[in-house]
């Protein structure tokens, strides 16, 4: 029997653990429907979080019997994916008020997902692995049909359990042959053990299976077909939680398992990642041009993204992964940002979501049409804005690692999505206006107008907002 | 030198100062939209204005004795990836400089009464672009760089779309995909550059040599960014459309600096950084010369819109730009050099004839135009010193610039220089005609009577530029000195690499001669 493990690195998930059980009692103790009081306490609760999740990463730091790891890292992607949940969680509360669906276990489900995510982004053996995975997952189909008068959430919620739980399958499936051949599911362990694995068949088959499970949980191309319905049916600033949060996670578990345990068979997944990179890239700007529902667009344009963020990946490098960590940041803004937009899209007391109800937006509602120009522009690439340096360093970590035809396509790609955030930007510049949008809340002023100033001037100041992605990157490749 | 202008940061205070008139434009606020409009449009003219007054103390401190560049200013930026904020200018850019803060006012000015819808943001977006221009000629860093040559896409794509023509979506659209598509392929050489010489910084890069396998890949990829914006035929096609639709000062700025921009990159990178590619490439960048010198005046000869036809001209000039570079002679790169900076004010005041009549009649149909010299003789005056500057009359800008490039191009190919000759006789035609269908013949038409000459603010933009067209045609030396020993640094330089590589072959050759016998 050994002695009990130390709780200190996991002290973020343990406050989240309890605080998401608390604030349930108060849901269910209160006779009003406390769901402002749920949000605020959630939010703060997250900020918590987000604070211990900083302090306790100093060292990397291995408990639970090598279940569980905080390094700068994990430090680091906690931080992001509690920012994204943190917004998306300010965001939902006037939509909630509004839509008089507002449920205080909205918030709480929230806090288990985001709970789900932190547990897998520290985990260091493939249990570990699932079973934070299953939790965010499981709390992501419930926040997906939550809106369970709604015909079409209902069905994105079915849609995204019964896809997600067959990609669950698949990588489970994975680890059972990776641990059949290799003996262990420590990540330590396996990295071991699959040092001279390249010709090892039942591991090779294992990790593809891993692979697709994580491509389906990121949305890339060819597992993205859950992602436009879901994002249309799902609530928005559920889908605005969902555009961001879980893919952060699943990239950066993505990102750790890859340049850890399966090191030593970059050549062997850099070939199955090269596909669906390029794949998600591309699909992902061509399918988006016909779009004209702006979640759906939006949809499309994650897939893309995250084809460009892979490819810091498939570069496999140090400087793939910190060109991986500045693109989850970055997008994280932008996403965020645009999806406050989305928000904002209120006529007569109604939300829309057609992208012809931007038509003419700079006249009526001028500052709402310059963030969603920031945003596109910024999406498109187009420097000074801070997309343009996202795609660089993913680029910059391409052609060092020697993928220059990579890096070719992934330009090309950026070129053809242009003209799909060009087209919202020519609805809102040039075309006739429409009904004026209602005026947006402060809160959701606050969240569009702070990303977007952050995506203006992150030129004149990359080094503080990088300092942490830095040593994230390097505490990856330390060991 | 005096010491005070030394010590300023004065390349940034130029570039920068139109980002302030931005905020200070974005502060303005009233219920009446004319007043915004008004003090919007004087808000943008006195900081043009100031930028223009700053630029020019870079001119007057200008030490035009050495090829170095000069009030150079470096600031980390990305450590981590060696991308610092590098500015400086030398005898190539400076003039750049000057000549973009120099239209900026005018083109203020000749949008005075002609905008009327969302003034203030046409401002912001006339101010932006102008810190990009000036930023871009500044730039002493590839990524800098970068930002700033792209980031001309988002102001433009504005201007374009918002306040032109019918088919406005139509052009903005294709100018910006056109140049995007080019300009991430630049993108991608320069992070290979980048990859090599471990640097951005561009003084470092042109010290660098690349092996002549990745200079032809790298010498592509520049070249399919530049050639799109100079525009070099057959990847013209975006010009004219977006010439078309654009408010006449988007096409004087057009015209006038962003071209400028691709020529001015085969200046500052392909032919320093990729010596040995640029001689592999030139009978390329010929033969797509002399055609677009051609078919672009053939093309010109036909067209019935005026501005359309002031657009094929421009990349009938920007033809003899390209030769001259490639050619490689103190007198053909200088010459190209001064035919951008003539081009550049000819064209902008060509657009700006053109916006003249287009506001009074809103058309720009040639035949709808006849006997104007009847009604409206200072108008004449003005278009045909223009127009004679566009052909290459002796004594006016245009003349000095043709003519350096053709004695130079002759120097080293006849055939090349004949055949881009061709294009000022074909030149004189297209313009000659023109000239002829707008301002002479009898004044029948009714609505054409009542057109006003000049008005006061008209002639205060056209004065300065006639100015400036005849004091270039009558003593270039002004203009040619302060290029001389950067283009003669540069010459030296390609020339150099150019026959160490030589050498280097020839003596491999005796090597492998050697072993083999």
């Amino acid at each position: 029997m050994t002695a009990i493990p130390s709780l200190t690195p996991a002290l973020p998930e343990i406050f989240l653990a309890i605080v998401g059980m608390v604030l349930l009692m108060v849901g269910v103790f209160r006779k009003q429907d406390p769901i402002g009081g749920v949000t605020a306490l959630s939010v703060l609760a997250f900020i918590v979080a987000a604070v211990l999740a900083m302090t306790t990463n100093a060292a990397e730091t291995v408990t639970f019997n090598g279940l569980f790891v905080v390094n700068a890292f994990t430090g680091f992607v906690k931080v992001l994916v509690l920012l994204a949940a943190g917004l998306a969680v300010v965001l939902m509360l006037p939509w909630a008020k509004n839509e008089g669906v507002g449920r205080y276990e909205l918030p709480v489900v929230m806090v288990f997902a985001v709970l789900g995510m932190m547990m897998m982004i520290s985990a260091n053996d493939l249990i570990a692995l699932y079973v934070g995975l299953e939790l965010q997952s499981l709390a992501l189909y419930v926040l997906a049909a939550f809106h369970r008068e709604n015909a079409r959430a209902t069905e994105a919620g079915v849609k995204y359990f019964v896809l997600g739980a067959l990609a669950s399958g698949l990588l489970l499936y994975g680890s059972s042959l990776i641990y059949g051949f290799a003996g262990t599911t420590s990540f330590a362990g396996l990295a071991d053990a699959l040092t001279n694995a390249q010709d090892n068949v039942g591991v090779i088959v294992g990790v593809v299976f891993v692979i697709s499970g994580f491509a389906f949980k990121v949305s890339a191309v060819p597992f993205h077909m859950w992602t436009p319905d879901v994002y249309e049916g799902s609530p928005t600033p559920i889908a605005a939680f969902f555009s961001v949060a879980p893919k952060i996670a699943a990239l950066s578990l993505f990102l750790r398992i890859l340049v850890g345990p399966f090191d030593d068979l970059l050549m062997q997944w850099r070939q199955v990642l090269t596909v669906i990179c390029v794949a998600s890239m591309l699909w992902g700007a061509v399918a988006a041009i016909a779009q004209t529902n702006i979640k759906r667009l939006m949809a499309y344009s994650s897939i893309g993204h995250v084809g460009y963020a892979l490819i810091g990946l498939v570069a496999g490098t140090q400087d793939g992964a910190r060109g991986m960590v500045y693109y989850m940041l970055i997008y994280l803004l932008m996403n965020v940002g645009t999806f406050a937009v989305i928000l904002s899209m209120r006529v007569k007391d109604r939300y829309v979501e057609s992208i012809d109800d931007l038509s003419g937006l700079s006249k009526t509602n001028p500052g709402i049409a310059l963030v969603l120009t920031i945003m596109m522009f910024s999406m498109a690439g187009i420097p000074p804005l801070a997309g343009f340096f996202g795609k660089y360093f993913v680029f910059v970590a391409a052609i060092n690692a020697g993928l220059v035809p990579l890096a070719v396509i992934g330009v090309l790609a950026s070129v053809i999505g242009a003209f799909y955030y060009l087209r919202l930007i020519k609805i809102m510049y040039f075309d006739e206006s429409l009904d004026a949008f209602e005026r947006p809340d402060m809160a959701t002023t606050l969240v569009m107008s702070g990303c977007a100033f952050i995506v203006v001037v992150f030129i004149l100041l990359p080094e503080p907002l990088l300092a942490g992605a830095d040593a994230a990157a390097a505490a990856l490749f330390a060991g | 030198m005096n010491g005070f202008v030394e010590n300023l940061p004065i390349l940034s205070i130029v570039t920068f100062t139109p980002l302030l008139g931005v905020l200070l434009l974005l502060t303005i606020r009233a219920d009446d939209e004319e007043i915004v409009a008004r003090n919007s449009r004087w808000v943008a003219l006195w900081v043009t204005l100031g930028t223009f007054l700053a630029s020019l103390l870079i001119w007057f401190n200008f030490d035009t004795g050495t090829a170095d560049f000069q009030f150079v200013e470096q600031q980390d930026w990305f450590p981590d990836y060696g991308i610092n904020y590098h500015m400086g200018v030398d005898g190539i850019s400076m003039l750049f400089v000057i000549l973009s803060t120099f239209l900026m006012p005018l083109c203020i000015l000749a949008s005075w009464d002609a905008i009327k819808t969302r003034v203030k943001e046409y401002m912001i977006s006339f101010l932006v672009l102008e810190t990009m221009m000036v930023g871009m000629f500044c730039a002493l860093d590839m990524v800098l760089f970068y930002v700033f040559f792209e980031g001309v896409l988002i102001p433009m794509f504005l201007i374009i779309g918002v306040w032109g023509g019918k088919r406005r979506v139509y052009s903005a659209f294709k100018f910006f995909l056109f140049t995007l598509t080019g300009s991430v392929l630049l993108l991608v050489a320069m992070l290979a550059m980048y990859f090599t010489a471990g640097t951005t910084d561009i003084p470092t890069l042109m010290t660098t040599s690349f092996p002549f396998q990745m200079q032809f890949w790298l010498w592509l990829g520049l070249f399919a960014s530049f050639a799109v914006k100079v525009p070099m035929w057959p990847v013209h096609t975006w010009l004219p459309d977006a010439h078309v639709e654009a408010p006449t000062a988007g096409s004087v700025i057009l015209a006038g600096v962003l071209l400028k921009m691709g020529a001015y990159g085969f200046l500052r990178f392909s032919m320093p950084m990729l010596p040995l590619a640029s001689e592999y490439f030139t009978p390329l960048v010929y033969g797509l010369s002399v055609i677009a010198v051609i078919y672009t005046s053939l093309v010109a000869l036909a067209q019935e819109d005026m501005k359309k036809l002031i657009a094929y001209s421009s990349v009938a000039h920007m033809g003899f730009v390209t030769v001259g570079i490639f050619a490689a002679t103190q007198q053909a790169v200088q010459g190209a050099i001064y035919q951008m900076l003539s081009h550049g004010i000819v064209s902008g005041a060509l657009f700006l004839c053109v916006g003249v009549v287009y506001d009074r009649l809103h058309t720009r149909e040639i035949d709808r135009y006849g006997g104007l010299a009847n009604n409206m003789p200072k108008y004449a005056l003005v278009f045909m010193l223009m127009m004679m500057a566009s052909v290459g009359l002796p004594g006016t800008a245009g003349f000095v610039g043709e003519f350096l490039v053709l004695t130079g191009v002759f120097q080293v190919n006849t055939w090349v220089a004949l055949f881009t000759a061709t294009g000022v006789i074909l030149g004189a035609a297209y313009m000659l005609y023109l000239y002829r269908r707008v301002i002479y013949g009898e004044l029948t038409k009714a609505d054409l009577k009542d057109m006003a000459d000049l008005s006061r603010r008209e002639i205060v933009v056209f004065a300065p530029l006639c100015v400036v067209v005849m004091w270039m045609g009558v003593y270039p030396m002004s203009f040619l000195d302060v290029m001389d020993a950067s283009v003669a640094n540069l010459l030296a330089n390609y020339h150099g690499a150019l026959e160490a590589n030589a050498a280097a072959a020839t003596v491999a050759d005796g090597i492998r001669l050697a072993l083999g016998r």
